[in-house]
């Protein structure tokens, strides 16, 4: 049975479902304590992953090593790791009690532990009124509580996340996040969390992993994805709202000029580029100010209320819909100017296996 | 349902009710079914009446009563060792019906492979035929290997349909069980052994259930298979039934009634065990799951 | 430490170990259901005399076998109609909750438990000129002497009417509450009428539940044995196919005939379940977003 480690390494794990490929060629080490979001749209091969490092998918190619042990080949119930499910997954006909007992009644540890460690987790997750009752009786987010306490009441190795989140209501999800990023740092847990919401996986992780169509895009800290990420999808992602095509005018080093629909912007280039190749400008709705000399020209079409500031829709002359936040509402219909900062405009190549 | 407050709560609710009381077309539906239904009542009342009759020729109840055409049934038909024999087919078909269904419903619910739809369709076909289109092929089998008109003959034949049977209840019933429950068990530390007997046995048990009785009232009831298989000696109620109304004549018409009040009951004590378990929709929407 | 490639290509298209406990259910039917139907195709097409298609020719040239086809079908076909064609009214006025649904549901399933050899000889009863059905007529003067309704087409009729019903009544009722009530308000709101609701919505969505119920009803009546044999009258105008194969297996040991016949019988129905599910397939068979 494996307890701690220091390093989980994965190398070139991929794996292929009837001539598709899910995943392919994920890479990466994951330090001991460390937490680690795997985020990306729905099919892009983030629940692929974490199903193969579970060892609930056999890899197609590739291999998993828990420092010096090749991991790919052990059974999962001989892994050592826990797993929270994104539908609970809990034993329908057994008490909360003996749902989180059940683990540590297959590794036939003594009653009185069993009984000890049971009573710590129960109470680690607060639900010690409602140890006894079954799973059918208890609301979405006690039975979330049950399913995080099952997994690490184990003191697994490791412990695996599917979108534990995603079937519970926003004001919820809020508790819950800060919950589970309490339990990791309490218990010095090693978590991989998987999510489709990226404001979740920047709050909570330490690094994160961007999937797409099976590949990883890019793998960083949260600050690095926010401030630079590496590609558009990465950008889209990471709150992108504005990606414009358009065509390189001028280069450089890295200040690029782009030019396309009527605009003509300046911002950053990220990769390699040439004057005349096709691009992509990303930038965040924050960074568009409406307010800018010398800058398009747009009306204001919706305007959405949201607390302190509004999100503000425009469409320049040629039709191009930009997204923007502004701190006074403006009344729909309004003239103004867009501009943004050459720093907040990055420019990527556009892509070429776009679909 | 069942429970005495809610029922009176949908009895206030007024509009299911009055919607039934107010159309003219809702008087021609109750009448259809209350035909039905005493149409239904003659039909099992005056089996039960002549059962118990004395002597009765054109009128309306027999001249007396007695129950004498019980005994003389039991003795004349030897009904003991028949009521024996079904118990023992029935259930030993249910048994092995059972063994072998699950298993090969379970992979057929959580796995795809190729040629998956195929089986399904394999099992099928034997529910879909009618039992005497097989039943003559299979007799002829059975008796060229020796198994006919014996024991086991009985039940092979009756496996035929039961264990598709089994596989179209307990199919639908395994694919609703999430199956990231036996995943969480395996995470748990659970090898394939212990999740079959922790986790999915007691989550089977009520679907097993459903299915071995819907499995027995079928078996019990079954006529072409049996009749076509069995010997002196393994006779079920249903054929010793058919025989005895079939050599009608020979015997007394009340004797036979008392035995086919006593298959009646047999029927009965079945079908009031089966309504514990199952919705009676149940017993009927057998191919609920079909391979599109 | 590396796996064998093959085990590993054949797990990754589903294929394991897990898949051995199909083995036993395949097994069984194999053996069980496909060797014997082979064996009997076989059979049928090695009579004593004729050459290979000697059975066949026997069967089709007689008129006397010929025809049981046809009264098969004259029996099965408008039983079968007519269980699914009453049920729809029924069950569509008892969807929803009412008070005693689920004793009229249990008392639906008396008669499929009954099965055919009780119902027929409750029938001969009943049904029989001496019988209540033919007193109370008599009484009411809507007839002088008694209608003959057993020893018939009419008796199997009745009994087939008696066993089907219930069973087609059930399956509808099933697949009816499995729509969404929503979608007729919805269509309400739209402005459709009751009648238009209806055609327009329940309907189409109920109508492949209705083929399936059709397919499974005909299947019950098309196997139709004892009640023929019982209250119908086996030499003449119920002499169905089924009676046709066990007389030509049983009665004239000619194993190459009664096999040919059953082929006959599974080809002709699979016919007529083929052309409904034919039909079923040009419908929309999606989800209807209710329960079940």
């Amino acid at each position: 049975m494996t307890t701690g480690f220091t390093d989980l390494r994965l190398e070139g794990v991929t794996r292929r479902f009837a001539g598709h490929d899910a995943l392919t060629g994920l890479t990466m080490t994951i330090r001991r304590g460390e937490f680690i979001a795997l985020l990306g749209p729905s099919g892009c091969g983030k629940s692929t992953a974490l199903n193969c490092l579970a060892g609930l998918l056999p890899l197609t190619d590739g291999s998993i090593w828990q420092d010096e042990t090749r991991l790919d080949t052990v059974p999962p119930e001989k892994r050592g790791f826990g797993m929270v499910f994104q539908s609970y997954a809990l034993f329908p006909h057994l008490s909360v009690r003996r749902n989180i007992a059940f683990g540590l009644q297959m590794r036939r540890l003594p009653r009185a532990e069993i009984r000890r460690r049971t009573d710590e987790a129960i109470r680690l997750v607060r639900l010690e009124e409602h140890a006894a009752k079954l799973p059918g009786q208890l609301s979405g987010g006690q039975q979330q509580r049950v399913a995080i306490a099952r997994a690490v009441v184990l003191e697994p190795a490791l412990v695996l996340m599917d979108e534990p989140l995603s079937n519970l209501d926003a004001k919820l999800r809020l508790e819950m996040r800060t919950e589970i990023r309490r339990l990791h740092q309490s218990l010095g847990l090693t978590t991989v969390y998987v999510t489709h919401d990226q404001e979740e996986a920047l709050s909570l992780a330490d690094r994160l992993v961007v999937l797409r169509a099976g590949r990883v895009q890019q793998i960083g800290t949260p600050e690095e994805l926010h401030t630079t990420p590496a590609n558009r999808h990465v950008a889209d992602f990471m709150g992108f709202r504005n990606l414009l095509p358009m065509r390189v005018a001028e280069l450089a080093g890295d200040k690029a000029v782009v030019e396309g629909d009527g605009m003509r912007l300046h911002g950053t280039a990220v990769g390699a580029l040439r004057p005349g190749d096709p691009v992509v400008a990303a930038a965040r709705p924050e960074s568009l100010r409406l307010d800018a000399a010398g800058g398009v020209p747009a009306t204001v079409e919706v305007v959405e209320y949201q607390g302190r500031e509004a999100a503000v829709e425009v469409v320049t002359a040629q039709g191009v819909r930009l997204h923007a936040r502004a701190g006074q509402r403006p009344a729909v219909g309004e003239p103004v100017t867009v501009g943004v900062d050459p720093a907040d405009l990055l420019v990527f190549p556009a892509d070429e296996d776009e679909p | 349902m069942t429970a005495p407050t809610i029922a009176r709560t949908t009895a206030t609710r007024p509009r299911p009710v009055r919607a039934i009381r107010a159309r003219p077309a809702a008087w021609l539906v109750w009448g259809l079914v209350i035909f039905f239904f005493v149409n239904l009542a003659g039909v099992i009342g005056s089996v039960v009446v002549s059962s118990f009759g004395e002597r009765w020729f054109d009128t309306w109840l027999p001249q007396g009563w007695t129950g004498r055409w019980y005994g003389e049934a039991w003795r004349d038909f030897g009904l003991l060792p028949v009521l024996v024999t079904t118990v023992e087919v029935s259930l030993s078909v249910v048994a092995i019906s059972v063994l072998v269904g699950v298993p090969a419903s379970y992979v057929l619910a959580r796995r795809s492979f190729p040629g998956r739809r195929l089986l399904y369709l394999l099992f099928l076909l034997p529910i879909l035929m009618p039992p005497i289109t097989y039943g003559i092929p299979l007799a002829t089998v059975l008796y060229k290997y020796g198994f006919a008109g014996h024991f086991s003959g009985v039940v092979l034949a009756n496996l035929v349909p039961s264990v598709p049977f089994v596989i179209l209840t307990m199919t639908p019933f395994i694919e609703q069980i999430d199956p990231a429950i036996e995943r969480a068990a395996r995470m748990c530390g659970a090898g394939t052994g212990r999740i079959f007997t922790r986790i999915l046995a007691p989550l089977l048990v009520p679907g097993m259930l459903a299915a071995s009785i819907l499995v027995l009232v079928r078996t019990v009831g079954m006529f072409e298979l049996t009749f076509l298989t069995a010997g002196p000696d393994s006779t079920t109620l249903v054929v010793a039934l058919y025989n005895s109304m079939s050599a009608a004549g020979i015997r007394a018409q009340q004797s036979v009634d008392a035995m086919a009040v006593i298959y009646t009951g047999t029927m009965l004590v079945l079908l009031v065990l089966a309504l514990r378990v199952v919705n009676p929709t149940q017993l009927v929407a057998r191919v609920k799951e079909e391979p599109e | 430490m590396s796996r064998p490639a093959l085990t590993h290509r054949l797990a990754e298209r589903g294929i394991d170990r897990q898949i051995l406990l199909l083995v036993p259910a395949a097994v069984f039917v194999l053996v069980l259901f496909v060797y014997p139907f082979c064996y009997g195709l076989g059979l049928s097409f090695q009579p004593e005399r004729g050459g290979p298609l000697g059975a066949y020719r026997a069967f089709f040239t007689d008129p006397y076998e010929r025809n049981t086809i046809w009264t098969t079908l004259k029996l099965s076909l408008p039983v079968a109609l007519l269980n699914v064609g009453v049920s729809v009214p029924i069950a569509y006025r008892m969807r929803g909750r009412f008070r005693g649904k689920r004793l009229l549901t249990t008392l639906l399933v008396v008669p499929i438990t009954l099965g055919t050899v009780l119902t027929a000889q409750g029938l001969l009863n009943f049904l029989g000129p001496a019988g209540w059905f033919n007193r109370i007529l008599i009484g009411a003067g809507l007839t002088d002497a008694p209608v003959r309704l057993t020893n018939n087409y009419w008796g199997v009729f009745f009994s087939l009417l008696i066993t089907g019903f219930p069973f087609a009544f059930l399956l509808v009722l099933s697949y009816l509450s499995g729509i969404d009530p929503t979608l007729e308000r919805a269509a309400a709101t739209l402005g459709a009428s009751r009648t238009q609701r209806f055609r327009r919505i329940t309907l189409p969505l109920l109508a492949p539940g209705l083929a399936t119920t059709f397919c499974l009803t005909f299947v019950l009546a098309f196997s139709v044995f004892p009640s023929a044999v019982l209250v119908g009258d086996p030499a003449g105008e119920t002499r169905v196919i089924s009676i046709a194969a066990w007389h030509a297996g049983y009665e004239q040991y000619d194993y190459a005939k009664a096999s040919a016949i059953a082929i006959v019988m599974g080809l002709v129905e699979l016919v007529v379940i083929a052309i409904t599910l034919g039909w079923r397939a040009t419908l929309f068979t999606g989800s209807t977003g209710g329960k079940g």
